[in-house]
């Protein structure tokens, strides 16, 4: 055990932090949910790339760095650091992207990669359907072999960045006949392909932050089919695994809210406010949470490079990051007291930040992904081997 | 930055776990509460043998050599075995204590005895209002009150009231006694800064005992949930029961790092090392104490009972939450070092300088 950055490290993180300060935007950019945001983090992304630092871990013939996990960790903590702005594209570079690389063929990642990490192509997710939701395997959307075609029809929903994504990937049922978790096909679709309906949907905070999918005899290519033919479960397990786990939330997020909430719980004792011994002890606990997310990530990290996977243990991480990140906003909003409702144009919002904002996204978090009850679920089931039903 | 143990230190702490499995199950736990000192002499030079108690003494004085991280993993055995030795104070305190005071005099005439078994230490910290083991130690460590003054005690030295315990496994003692130039073993600014690791060396090692008592209540409660049935079924596979375990689960998972991280932080004499530290140790007595209530709650009345096991390891988890600082008075202390300090607090990895 040596949990000191060796020179190297050292080095990479003092390039990465170099580069980020010079090149990270002073001012916020509006939502990625709105169009003009989502214009601005594109923007942001090409920026990211021509530096070379918008897929750190991955192969430079993909357009990545061909760093290790222990360096893409390191760019997360310089990333979060520099206030950097959230990864519009992170459906298809965190997920879809080592998807790719572990189930595609050469065509594909080549076809795929560069342009996922460009942001030249931004990605939707498609697994949810308004009847398949916890209940994946539900799947009703088909696609039907046609020649060198699928043809599609169906409906998704819940799909994040939809509303203004160029693909999406998704499961569709291939064999009519089947059930469950067979038969299905993993597909990436282009959402400006024939048949294809993206209807936006308002968030919580009344950004059009997913979309309704709608495919009517949409006709893809079968060259878009990832992985096996009626085994796209399997691909879409580890695709979700890297949701849940390591890829979508790096623990640099939490220890920079961390950090922002130790800056809020000052500023309002420096206000002369007094704060109550509970509110400092959810701080506090807040800081060594946040912690233990990023220790516990070393670990994983640590695992993966000597040979090891992520497994069922995916399910602990997502219940804690999610919980944590609630808890932290839920801290800073007590924090602010009254002006915790106000609106960032409200003439009193001043040093409010964006942690009204931030509470409502944290509020999904024990949602999407898979919901914390299916993670207790699956912790009980495959971790402790409780008997299923 | 290598987050894991070596094969060495693994292999290590699977011998250990091999030996108190066997060794020291619940059964002979509950002997031992029975007889008048509570210790077992015989599972004491069983552990010496194997090296337990000489792990942090150096070579030269018969121990061998290792360090606090090689420490953490057999600390967790013992607390996975229920195991109330005074290992904390003699193996992973006093040890370490004596050998960094560097007196050749000192060193000689007590490290060889650890390392064979044949010195118990009990070291008495303002931290705990009581010492623990008092009753069967050869010296008795204690900082003087008003100095930077570290006095060696032997029994006749102090008085010692026993104060019978909830854990029937502790065996606490109010002690009295009078500074003498006699009980004197070290002074300075150096004895003073190596007692603040007293401290951080014995809230580590409680933490990792109560990663393994932790480990042990979720155990319990999962094989009981397997085989006891009602309504037709195993009631592990009710959602509730399901959950609770889960969520502690959860616990145990985010405060092993914390542990180990402090391990190394001691190892190493890292900065930050007390604020580590009370973070291992907080995290560790939740988890633990949250384990207690769920397995509690999943046996059911029959957990309820003195007869069924589960109390051996509950009671472990109290007392051992209250040794060497509650999780409350930890919180306070990185309180005071993450929220109370001007400069913006030391993160790990996100907040690392690159000078
Ligand atoms: C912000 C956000 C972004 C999202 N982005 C995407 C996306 O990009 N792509 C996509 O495909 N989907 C996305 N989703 C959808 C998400 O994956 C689903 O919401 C989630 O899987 C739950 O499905 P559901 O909403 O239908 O709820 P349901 O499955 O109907 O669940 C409702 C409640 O019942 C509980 N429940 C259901 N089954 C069980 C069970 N077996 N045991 C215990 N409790 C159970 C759930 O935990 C939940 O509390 C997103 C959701 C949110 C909130």
């Amino acid at each position: 055990m040596d949990l000191r950055f060796t020179m190297e490290q050292q080095k990479f993180r003092e390039e990465a932090r170099l580069w980020l300060e010079a090149h990270v935007p002073k001012e916020n950019l509006p939502s990625f949910d709105t169009a003009e945001g989502f214009q601005a983090h594109c923007e942001w992304e090409r920026v990211l790339n021509d530096g070379g630092w918008a897929m750190v871990p991955w192969p430079v013939e993909y357009g990545g760095r061909g760093a290790n996990l222990i360096e893409w960790l390191i760019f997360e903590e310089e990333y979060y650091r520099a206030g950097a702005p959230g990864r519009v594209n992170q459906n298809g570079i965190f997920l879809l992207g080592p998807t790719i690389m572990e189930y595609g063929t050469d065509a594909q990642k080549v076809r795929f990669l560069p342009k996922m990490a460009s942001s030249e192509e931004v990605w939707a997710q498609g697994w949810s359907e308004p009847n398949a939701g916890s209940d994946m395997a539900a799947i009703q959307a088909t696609a039907v072999r046609e020649g060198d075609q699928f043809r599609i029809n169906g409906q998704k929903t819940w799909a994040s960045r939809g509303a203004y994504a160029d693909w999406l990937f998704g499961l569709f049922r291939t064999d009519p006949d089947s059930e469950r978790h067979k038969g299905l096909t993993f597909v990436l679709v282009p959402l400006d392909a024939p048949g294809v309906k993206v209807r936006p949907i308002e968030q919580l905070d009344g950004e059009a932050g997913f979309a309704e999918v709608f495919l009517d005899d949409a006709l893809v290519s079968v060259d878009n089919q990832l992985g096996e033919f009626n085994r796209g479960w399997d691909v879409a397990m580890a695709t979700a695994g890297f949701e849940r786990g390591l890829m979508l939330r790096s623990p640099a997020r939490f220890q920079n809210t961390a950090r922002k909430l130790v800056e809020l719980y000052r500023e309002t004792v420096a206000s002369g406010v007094a704060i109550r011994p509970a509110l400092r002890e959810a701080v506090t606990q807040a800081w060594t949470g946040a912690e233990a997310y990023a220790l516990n990530t070393y670990q994983t990290v640590t695992r993966l490079l000597e040979g090891g996977k992520i497994g069922a243990e995916a399910s602990l991480g997502k219940i804690f990051w999610s919980e944590l990140d609630l808890k932290m906003h839920e801290t800073a909003l007590e924090l602010l007291g009254a002006r915790a409702e106000l609106l960032p144009n409200a003439p009193s919002a001043q040093g409010v930040g964006t942690w009204l904002d931030g509470y409502l996204f944290s509020l999904s978090g024990p949602i999407y992904a898979g919901t914390n009850e299916i993670q207790r679920n699956v912790i009980a089931e495959r971790i402790l081997r409780l008997p299923r039903k | 930055m290598r987050f894991a143990f070596t094969e060495d230190q693994q292999l290590l702490q699977q011998t250990v776990h091999e030996f108190l499995q066997a060794e020291c199950t619940a059964e002979r736990v509950r002997g031992f509460w029975a007889t008048e000192t509570g210790r077992s002499p015989e599972l004491w030079s069983q552990l010496a043998e194997m090296g337990v108690t000489g792990l942090l003494v150096p070579e030269e004085f018969g121990g061998l050599g290792m360090n606090d991280i090689d420490m953490v993993l057999l600390m967790e055995e013992v607390g996975r075995a229920g195991l109330a030795e005074p290992l904390i104070s003699t193996a992973a305190i006093a040890a370490p204590l004596i050998r960094d005071l560097d007196n050749a005099e000192l060193s000689r005439a007590w490290l060889p005895r650890i390392a064979a078994g044949e010195a118990i230490i009990a070291v008495a910290h303002t931290c705990n209002a009581f010492v623990s083991d008092a009753h069967i130690a050869d010296l008795i460590l204690v900082r003087h009150p008003q100095g930077d003054e570290i006095h060696g005690l032997v029994r006749d030295q102090c008085a010692l009231t026993a104060e019978p315990a909830n854990d029937p496994a502790r065996r606490i003692f109010s002690m009295d006694w009078t500074p003498k130039p006699l009980t004197r073993i070290a002074e300075s600014g150096r004895a003073r800064r190596l007692w603040a690791d007293v401290l951080s060396r014995g809230a580590l090692a409680t933490a990792a005992q109560q990663l393994g008592v932790t480990a042990k209540l979720i155990d319990l409660a999962v094989a009981y949930a397997t085989e006891r049935k009602q309504f037709g079924s195993p009631i592990g596979s009710f959602q509730a029961v399901k959950h609770h375990l889960a969520n502690v689960r959860v616990q145990l998972e985010y405060a092993q790092p914390l542990v180990y991280r402090a391990a190394h932080s001691v190892a190493t004499r890292a900065p930050a090392r007390a604020t580590d530290v009370s973070m291992a140790k907080s995290a560790a007595s939740e988890a633990a104490a949250a384990a207690a209530k769920v397995s509690l709650q999943v046996h059911g009345a029959i957990g309820y009972t003195w007869e069924q096991d589960v109390h051996v390891w509950m009671r472990r988890a109290w007392s051992l939450g209250l040794a060497w600082g509650s999780a409350a008075w930890h919180r306070e202390r990185i309180a005071n070092a993450v929220l109370d300090q001007n400069a913006p607090a030391e993160s790990f990895g996100y907040g690392a300088s690159i000078a």
